[in-house]
């Protein structure tokens, strides 16, 4: 191999690693903007898209737009129930499609693929137009919202917990079955904390989903307002800097949980 | 895989009856309110009266945004397949032990709401912002030219926003690839780009069909980044069908769109899995 030769290989292999991290940041930019602009003073401008001058007061009083803290609690208390009802109904069905036989499990495992394959305007839409038709047109509201929530993270959590499932060692429960462990014993003892991480996950994914969900929240709403609708409302108008530090705290918490569980793994690994 | 016969049935039972009840009888819904007569409103009650001209006057009226559409989707799709796969190679390839941690930071972007994030593109890409005064003095836009409210803006969040959903699937893939079969196309001489081209690619196919997919289905249902970055000129088919359903209620030819639209997505599917010739997906 010639000097030149490797110098091209070098360059190639640390161009490639180069150019995947100037992605990541292009990723980045976005939010590192959104966590800036919370600590905008723009309250004497007109114009929210320029970055004034600097200040604690959005983070000393993120309730003071009209309506967005009672949005982002209905966010909170909708994905909470959704995330409760999906991650329960969802990891029993995966259950059902991992470790147990039954006439019609690829169709089942077909439709589960569906949702997530679907453009949501057409879900949204499809939904609303049950709704109209059932005669609910006029009390659209947290139920139809939470019915449409809970719809869509079924799949992502079915699929989550069976992903989980698929990896895991059935010798592990034929042991304790061996050591004269009832089949329920076996479930709670061996089972359940084995299946438990994959459970876990498909719980937060499920409330970041609900959380952030516009369209088809958007279109079975009614007058309800979830925080995704107060910020569409207020894009017409102009955004307060509040928005961002909602945006920002988010963001925080769900990397605090993700990295706090990749090394709660680590560390059960590791021991 | 024993144990009660009936289990099974009743394990999956509340999870399938949710999804029956809400997301298989809606198509059917949606179907049924696709051939209302639209004298009808939500007032009244429509009747269906399977009125097929619903689909003429909706693809007649509509059709522009519906090209658009898939246009800004496809487009967005080929972008968001050049970037996503460069990162998924790195990160499978090049990354060592921070693997992970970089997975973790792909996904990261999401924790943040879709649309506080796209509002913040709008911040960006402002008029008198960083981008477009940079670019008005290298002179690749003119004096003043802009990027917001043009399809650039639109296609730049799309590709932002759907990015994730090609790099995973992507990344996916390429980590199964057992690493001496590009050594062997090395040790056969074979130069790294036709090693790449010759045993890389080929073996990544399902992802970059899975990656295409995730990415081209949302894209072209979003209305979001259209009614954010765009001006009504950059509008798609979502903000159409989200409009005629909450603001002006001409239900019939809402769901007339929505119908195509799907429609159009699974032909689109089934020929584009068909010709790419993979059967496992995801």
């Amino acid at each position: 191999m010639t000097t030149l030769q490797r110098a091209g290989r070098w360059i190639g292999e640390h161009l490639v690693l180069a150019a995947g991290l100037l992605v990541l940041v292009y990723m980045f930019v976005p939010i590192a903007v959104v966590m800036l602009m919370s600590f905008n003073d723009n309250s004497e401008s007109r114009n929210v898209y320029a970055f004034r001058e600097f200040t604690w007061s959005n983070w000393a009083h993120p309730c003071r737009p009209d309506g967005m803290c009672d949005a982002v609690l209905r966010s909170i208390e909708i994905g909470l129930l959704a995330t409760l009802v999906a991650t329960i109904l969802g990891s029993l069905a995966a259950f059902a499609l991992v470790r147990h036989q039954f006439v019609g499990r690829s169709v089942a495992n077909t439709v589960i693929f569906l949702p997530m394959a679907s453009p949501e305007i057409v879900m949204g839409s499809s939904l609303l137009a049950l709704f109209v038709a059932g005669g609910f047109g006029g009390r659209l509201g947290f139920v139809t919202i939470f019915i449409a929530h809970v719809m869509f993270c079924l799949s992502f959590v079915i699929v989550t917990v069976k992903a989980r499932l698929a990896g895991l060692d059935e010798n592990l429960e034929q042991a304790a079955m061996d050591l004269y462990a009832s089949e329920w014993t076996t479930f709670w003892r061996v089972t359940f904390p084995l299946v438990f991480p994959g459970v876990a996950a498909a719980a937060l994914l499920s409330f970041s989903l609900s959380f952030d969900d516009f369209i088809i929240t958007n279109l079975n709403a009614g007058q309800t307002v979830t925080f995704p609708m107060f910020v569409w409302g207020v894009a017409q108008r102009g955004v307060p800097m509040q928005v961002n530090v909602v945006g920002t705290v988010m963001f925080a918490i769900s990397l605090a949980l993700v990295l706090g569980n990749m090394l709660a793994t680590r560390r059960r690994a590791a021991s | 895989m024993r144990r009660g016969r009936l289990t099974g049935y009743w394990l999956m039972l509340p999870a399938a009856l949710w999804l029956g009840l809400f997301f298989v009888i809606p198509f059917y819904s949606l179907l049924a309110t696709s051939l209302y007569d639209p004298e009808g409103s939500v007032l009244t009650g429509y009747d269906v009266s399977y009125r097929f001209a619903n689909f003429v006057d909706a693809l007649e009226q509509f059709w522009e945004p519906l090209v658009r559409s898939l246009w800004y989707a496809a487009v967005a799709t080929a972008i968001c397949l050049v970037l996503g796969y460069v990162l998924a190679y790195a990160i499978a390839f090049k990354a060592g032990r921070w693997r992970t941690l970089l997975l973790v930071l792909v996904i990261a972007p999401f924790f943040t709401s879709f649309l506080v994030r796209t509002l913040s593109w709008k911040l960006i890409l402002a008029d008198d912002g960083f981008v477009v005064e940079t670019l008005q003095f290298l002179h690749l836009l003119g004096e003043d030219g802009r990027l917001l409210a043009t399809p650039v803006a639109v296609i730049a969040g799309l590709v932002y926003n759907f990015l994730p959903f090609m790099v995973l699937p992507l990344y996916a893939s390429l980590e199964k690839i057992d690493g001496r079969l590009i050594e062997a196309a090395g040790d056969l001489y074979a130069s790294p780009s036709r090693g790449f081209l010759k045993v890389t690619l080929p073996l990544s196919k399902p992802g970059v069909v899975a990656g295409t997919l995730l990415t081209f289905i949302p894209a072209a249902g979003d209305y979001i980044n259209a009614a954010l970055l765009g001006s009504p000129n950059q509008r798609m088919l979502g903000n159409v069908i989200q409009n005629l359903f909450t603001t002006t209620g001409d239900y019939a030819v809402a769901g007339a769109l929505s119908v195509t639209l799907m429609a159009i997505i699974v032909a689109m599917v089934m020929v584009y899995i068909r010709t790419a010739g993979t059967e496992e997906l995801v």
